[in-house]
This record gives C-alpha cells, sequence and structure tokens, in this order.
C-alpha cells in the first residue's frame, strides 16, 4: 500500500504571490527529503505554471485564485494547480526560438519548454469550467 | 514577501546593475526599470553581477530579451557575470551562454568590453 501525502494551498492570482508559492513548494519537498537542485527546480516549474495561469488564463484579475495540491507518494510527486479561467491549447505551443526574439525585442513562451525540460511529466486537462495542469516528478 | 532589489554603481567608466534576491515575474519590472533607466540616459555598456541574485524564473531572463537588441545596436552590451549554479542552469537549459556574455566576473566583463572596444 502507497504511502500518499498530500498538501494543498488556495492562492489569489497574483504575482505577489509567487514567492509564497515557491516557499510552500519548497518546504514539503524538502521535508520530504528532494535535494537542492530537485526542489529548485521544482519551485521553478511551479513558478512558471502559476505566472502562466496569473497572466494568460486570469489576464492578472487578482479577484481570481489559484488551487495548487501537492501529493507526494513513494515513486514520485506530483504538483496539480487549478484555475478557471481561459484554457490554454496545449496544441498551438511552439518552442520559443531565443536568438529570433531577441532580434524582434519579444519575450515570452519560455515558461512551458522549461516546466517541460525540469518536470518527468507535464499534462493539460480543461474540463466543465476548470482547467488543470499537472506535473510530476519521480524520486530520485 | 518578495525580496528583491538593485544598486546601481560605475566602476572603470562602466555601469554596474547588482542584482540581490529572487527575480520573478513580480519583481522582473524593477530589472526592466533599471535597465530602461540606463538605455534612455544612452549607456550602453552595462554589467549586471548576480552574485547575491538567489532566483531567476523565465520572466526575469525576459527582461535581458527585450533589451539586449537596443544595446547592442547602439553599439554596446549587457554582460552578465558571477552567477551562481542554480542560476546558471536556468540560462542554460533556455540555450542564452550562446547568446550573451556570461562571464566569471566584473573584471572579465570589464576585459571583455575593452577587447571590443
Amino acid at each position: 500500500m502507497d504511502n500518499i501525502t498530500t498538501y494543498q494551498i488556495t492562492v489569489a492570482a497574483s504575482t505577489k504571490n509567487l514567492a509564497k508559492v515557491r516557499e510552500f513548494i519548497s518546504e514539503h519537498a524538502t521535508s520530504e527529503g528532494f535535494s537542492p537542485q530537485t526542489v529548485a527546480d521544482l519551485c521553478l516549474a511551479v513558478d512558471e505554471a502559476y505566472t502562466n495561469i496569473i497572466k494568460h488564463a486570469y489576464k492578472f484579475d487578482a479577484s481570481k485564485s489559484v488551487k495548487i495540491d501537492l501529493e507526494f507518494d513513494d515513486q514520485k510527486l506530483s504538483v496539480r494547480l487549478r484555475d478557471k479561467g481561459e484554457s490554454f491549447n496545449e496544441d498551438k505551443y511552439v518552442m520559443p526560438d531565443i536568438s529570433e526574439q531577441i532580434k524582434n525585442k519579444r519575450r515570452g513562451g519560455m515558461g512551458i519548454y522549461l516546466m517541460k525540460k525540469l518536470m518527468d511529466k507535464v499534462t493539460y486537462d480543461t474540463s466543465g469550467s476548470e482547467n488543470e495542469i499537472i506535473m510530476l516528478k519521480k524520486r530520485e | 514577501m518578495n525580496t528583491f532589489k538593485i544598486n546601481h554603481r560605475t566602476s572603470s567608466g562602466y555601469d554596474v546593475l547588482d542584482l540581490y534576491g529572487e527575480l520573478d515575474a513580480h519583481t522582473a519590472s524593477q530589472l526592466e526599470d533599471s535597465l530602461k533607466l540606463l538605455i534612455d540616459s544612452q549607456k550602453s555598456n552595462i554589467i549586471v553581477n548576480c552574485k547575491d541574485l538567489d532566483y531567476i524564473a523565465s520572466a526575469g531572463l525576459g527582461v535581458f530579451m527585450a533589451y539586449i537588441e537596443d544595446v547592442r545596436s547602439s553599439g554596446g552590451d549587457i554582460k552578465l557575470t558571477n552567477m551562481n549554479d542554480k542560476v546558471y542552469n536556468v540560462f542554460d537549459l533556455l540555450g542564452f551562454p550562446t547568446l550573451y556574455d556570461i562571464l566569471d566576473d566584473e573584471s572579465d566583463a570589464i576585459n571583455k568590453f575593452l577587447s571590443e572596444a
């Protein structure tokens, strides 16, 4: 029987809360025995996912909220972020060409790339009015 | 709760921004304002000292992406120095080391500027 531990936090969709969200992830992942580098990777991946929700799903409307669930079992950590904003169409995502963006003084699109690089699995799903993103990281 | 600050100084005639703390989508606007201020006052040889930068998210990297072309087109550059491994790793994942000068310390950055002059 797997030993499962879960934690949850609900935060207003504001970049003001980014440090608080990273602290939530860091505290629990550290106490669950993840290495400092993996904890740093997890914090960054969740930061990017939460920032994308604030910017794109909620368009900086801080009256909206984001639910974050963190679940640890014997093999992995899974983190789920849920929102009720505009949904993200993963099929339309193209990895940004950084040197091309620099030439055009553009930025953005790097968060999803980082999340996929840093985590073992990233999935998006929308059901009804709710979007969720689930990211998995195996134990070392 | 976010702790981020920037100190501006000059060293051997170069403008240096010392970054402290965590650079994310909340604090990136502070870096943007500092860079804009330098660019608007025709400063284009800029060193960004990351010695006390503990964390960077893509919003922070985005600021460097948005302004590097302005600086380079006026004959200057933004050179980054003293990054810790965690911060360097994020730049590296996105392929920045081939597009930006990332150097060990301030004197390396100054020497690089001098060699390009």
